[in-house]
């Protein structure tokens, strides 16, 4: 039978639309499907309330600036509102402390010296990892030369550091964030502050091992050259989904809203194409998955297709989400005590200590939502006053913690749980409560209902050391291939990981052009 | 006595006995017992040569409750085995047992069993080791249950040239209408059991599946009704001489299980173990196929197959070179045996690629021990045909009367 496509992607969030218009341009034929009317997954931006618009993916920070250009999305639209956002480490007493390099004194004398230091040497031992997230994960236990060069080039990075930091680099990187920040700095609202990076969306407290791997990652990713900082596109997340929906439309792919695949069509032990829910089929024999291992493996594909011990990773890839999201729509701008102005156009970040952070994250463990939740927090009106009415302002929050499966169930718990949430906030930000018009909660599960993540990961797979790299998601599958011929994964769960990157769609799109088609 | 009577930690908890050992231990005459798959199980009777004899002359019985046995049941039982196993389960009938191997990813082999198809959507799997869990994550996705029902069945192997006749003593009407590998279902004095026509002798025989709490009473009747046509409790080192005369292989000693190997290339392939015949590539995709599609198109390394050694000194774990000179090893001698029914020495052995050819000649270096004295021999032998023990009677339907 005559394929319909080269290329089908499922799923049309940040990493599918990467891949599908990297793959576009080079001339494939491209399909990229999406179960849900708009494009861009929780990388999109949606209406929460009427004329209020919010981003589940709220800062854009990771994404590699080559990527962007290659891709040519300032042509398409894309904008900035904000970029080097400032980060501010809230306060309960409204003793503020801003991230700045120049501000941190107000936090103790000790740490003012400390930090600058400690940030360029982290910043340096990161910078060793990054040529690593923008390449395919070498295979081990190879003897092809592609694997034994790439496993070299990655010992040189950490060589070239030098001895010094070559040296502080691998005592840190198994290391968990409480340890290293109890070794550098005195200041509790400081190191919660930064443990809080280290350990966003996973589920992972601060005294966990491999907290440090994660917060380089994201460090590495974060300050690579010409990247924005903290940033935030017009018209929120969506304003890049958009921008790269169009890049991928212009290179001749087409998108298909509105439509779920039901399964991965298999004939021979080759991929053939999709079965859509209406019942159609299309053929490609190409079919790249952005959904999450356990959805693309167990749902889409089918265990019949795979081998047991195979199955048994993809059902043992950890990925119990923890991390809820919270939009409201404020009919004023919230008066947070004792916070200026440029603080609010910037990040807020509410993890007073490293202490409490733990706490936060030793809820989950017992099947419980944290009472003193940790928060990050914008205000993204303040950059873009399109997405809220006039005079109106929306606040987005990220959650620590709550996990996917609440003990208690969440169809009973969500009321309650979303009035402790605005307890907490109006504490920080008094009067916030009586502006509220409009409340968003989403839950892990919420997350998981909405964007299909198995687990309502934000990663997709919990990123960690047994989950990383060449073992990223399952070995087996750690080079966007799978055992089934032509199906590839470019989604968070593949290499480098979860977060707004598009890295996993690009070299992805790399291994389809290498392999396939 | 079962595990869950027991108060004990697992570590103190003693063998398990079978619902046989009563009448087993009065029957041994040198109490000599060997651990089975968490049982205490009879090695030898009187002695080996007597059980064997009564096999291949006779009959032989021998307690397989041990080996361990899954219920598979559900809407997908079907399709889960036929993911599970090499072979394709779809052409296994209701009422049939088909002998099979399944493998890990890389194509490496389990473990080796009988799958008894019971019923549309039932089965049993007998296997030799415990694999509940490797069971279960191959579950996934399935609509099936899996249940070890080992302590719920007690089984006893009936084989030899005059089983048939004692078997319709007992009262199992129509048993001689069971082809090879056929199920039926029959009563004994009221008592239902379960008849397959499989044994792990390569003769005429039965396997007889019942409650364990009737297994004293079945014992009983049997004994009585073989008692002129030479009936005799067998133990494991008999049944080890005739399944090597009939070419099966034994799990810990032919092969690994590849879950338990702990050093690199322990592990075997069905392709290395000559079960080529037992893999259908073409039946879909099932567990360990792409690894065996890939071997296929590289040629295996080594492959097990029968020896013929000359003189009469069994090889026991014989190391196989290409010349009498002992300068280039190329495999080692698994199984070994004086076969008294063939007058042959055989042997089972893992030889190198390209040496496995039929015909291929190599030489065995066999110790001896020689009143506390070792000697070493080196002899030749021939790469031949398995099995070596395959008598027409094992298949004839209805069997003779004997």
């Amino acid at each position: 039978m005559q394929a319909h496509f080269d290329v089908i992607i499922i799923g049309a969030g940040h990493n599918g639309l990467v891949c599908g218009a990297l793959l576009a341009k080079r001339g494939k034929r491209v399909l990229i499907v999406e179960g849900s009317a708009a494009t861009g997954g929780a990388a999109g931006t949606h209406e929460f309330a009427p004329g209020f618009r919010a981003s589940t993916a709220h800062l854009l920070h990771l994404m590699p600036r080559a990527l962007i250009t290659a891709l040519g999305l300032e042509q398409q639209g894309l904008r900035f509102a904000a970029t080097r956002m400032p980060t501010t480490a809230l306060s309960a007493e409204g003793n503020h402390l801003s991230l700045a390099a120049d501000a941190v004194a107000a936090a103790s004398p000790a740490d003012a010296a400390a930090y600058p230091a400690f940030t360029a040497r982290f910043t340096r031992l990161a910078g060793a990892l990054r040529p690593m997230l923008g390449a395919p994960p070498p295979r081990l236990g190879t003897d092809a030369w592609s694997d034994r060069i790439a496993l070299l080039k990655l010992g040189w990075q950490v060589r070239r550091l030098g001895r010094r930091d070559m040296r502080e680099l691998l005592r840190i990187i198994g290391m968990n964030a409480y340890d290293l920040l109890e070794d550098n700095f005195s200041s509790p609202l400081l190191k919660g502050a930064l443990a809080f990076d280290a350990t966003l969306g996973a589920n992972l407290g601060p005294r966990a091992p491999g907290t440090v791997l994660t917060w380089l990652m994201r460090q590495a990713l974060e300050s690579a050259d010409g990247n924005t900082g903290l940033a935030q596109p017009v018209g929120g997340m969506g304003g890049l989904t958009d921008a790269l929906t169009r890049a991928a439309t212009a290179a001749g792919a087409e998108v298909r809203t509105g439509t779920r695949v039901e399964r991965v069509l298999v004939a021979d032990d080759r991929v053939t194409g999709v079965v859509l829910g209406s019942g159609e089929s299309l053929l490609a024999p190409v079919v790249v998955s952005n959904a999450d291992p356990k959805t693309t493996f167990l749902d889409l594909l089918g265990p019949e297709h795979l081998d047991t011990g195979f199955v048994r990773k993809v059902d043992h890839c950890r990925a119990r989400g923890v991390t809820a999201k919270l939009h409201l729509a404020l009919d004023r701008l919230p008066a947070f005590l004792n916070l200026s102005q440029s603080a609010l156009k910037g990040r807020l970040l509410f993890s007073p200590s490293m202490a409490y952070l733990e706490r936060a994250f030793d809820a989950p463990k017992y099947g419980e939502h944290s009472a003193e939740p940790a928060l990050e927090i914008t205000v993204p009106t303040m950059n873009d006053p399109t997405l809220a009415p006039s005079g109106q302002h929306v606040l987005s929050a990220v959650i620590e913690c709550a996990p996917r499966d609440l003990r208690a169930g969440w169809d009973g718990s969500k009321d309650a749980y979303q009035a402790l949430l605005l307890d907490r906030l109006e504490a920080l930000a008094p009067g916030l409560k009586e502006s509220v018009r409009a409340v968003e909660l989403l839950t892990p599960l919420d997350l998981e209902r909405r964007y299909g993540n198995r687990g309502g990961h934000w990663h997709h797979a919990e990123l960690a050391f047994d989950q990383f790299l060449f073992v990223r998601p399952v070995p087996g599958a750690a080079q966007y291939a799978t055992p089934v011929q032509g199906l590839f994964l470019c989604g968070a769960a593949s290499h480098p990981g979860g977060g707004v990157v598009g890295e996993n769609g690009r070299l992805a799109a790399q291994a389809v052009l290498a392999k396939a088609v | 006595m079962s595990v869950k009577e027991t108060e004990l930690p697992h570590f103190k908890q003693p063998l398990l006995r079978t619902p046989f050992h009563n009448r087993a231990r009065e029957l041994s005459q040198h109490d000599s017992f060997v651990a089975w798959a968490g049982y205490t199980t009879v090695d030898v009777f009187t002695t080996p040569e007597q059980e064997y004899f009564a096999v291949r002359n006779a009959t032989g019985v021998f307690d397989l409750t041990p080996m361990v046995k899954y219920r598979i049941k559900g809407p997908a039982a079907g399709r889960y085995l036929n993911h599970l196993v090499t072979r394709d389960v779809a052409k296994l009938k209701v009422n049939r047992v088909m002998y099979t191997v399944w493998c890990n990813d890389n194509g490496h082999i389990l473990d080796d069993g009988t799958l008894f198809r019971l019923g549309e959507d039932e089965y049993w799997l007998c296997s030799a080791e415990r694999q509940i869990d490797w069971l279960l994550d191959a579950a996934i996705g399935y609509d099936v249950t899996v249940e070890e029902v080992t302590e719920q069945v007690a089984a006893l192997a009936v084989q030899g040239p005059t089983s048939c006749w004692i078997l319709k003593q007992l009262g199992l009407a129509g048993i001689e209408q069971l082809k090879p590998f056929d199920i039926g279902r029959f009563a004994v004095e009221g008592v239902e059991v379960m008849a397959s026509r499989t044994g792990f002798t390569g003769d005429l025989g039965y396997e007889i599946w019942m409650p364990p709490d009737k297994a004293e009473f079945i014992w009983d009747r049997l004994m009585e009704a073989g008692r002129l046509r030479g009936i005799r409790a067998i133990g494991s080192q008999a049944l080890n001489a005739v399944r090597i005369e009939a070419g099966f292989l034994m799990p810990h000693y032919d092969f690994v299980s590849a879950e338990s190997t702990v050093r690199l290339g322990r592990d075997r392939s069905p392709l290395e173990l000559g079960l080529d015949w037992l893999v259908d590539f073409k039946k879909g995709h099932f567990n360990g196929r792409r690894a065996l599609v890939a071997e296929q198109a590289r040629g295996v390394a080594r492959r097990l197959v029968g020896l013929d050694v000359a003189g009469n000194k069994p090889a026991h774990s014989a190391l196989l070179y290409t010349e009498e000179s002992g300068r280039q090893e190329i495999g080692f001698v698994t199984s070994a045996l004086w076969s008294p029914t063939c007058k042959r020495n055989i042997a089972l052995a893992i030889v190198n690629a390209p040496h496995f050819a039929l015909g291929s000649k190599v030489w065995a270096e066999i110790y001896l021990n020689r009143e506390l004295v070792w000697e070493r021999r080196m002899v030749q032998a021939e790469v031949v045909e398995k099995p070596f023990f395959a008598p027409e009677r094992r298949r004839v339907t209805p069997p003779a009367d004997r």
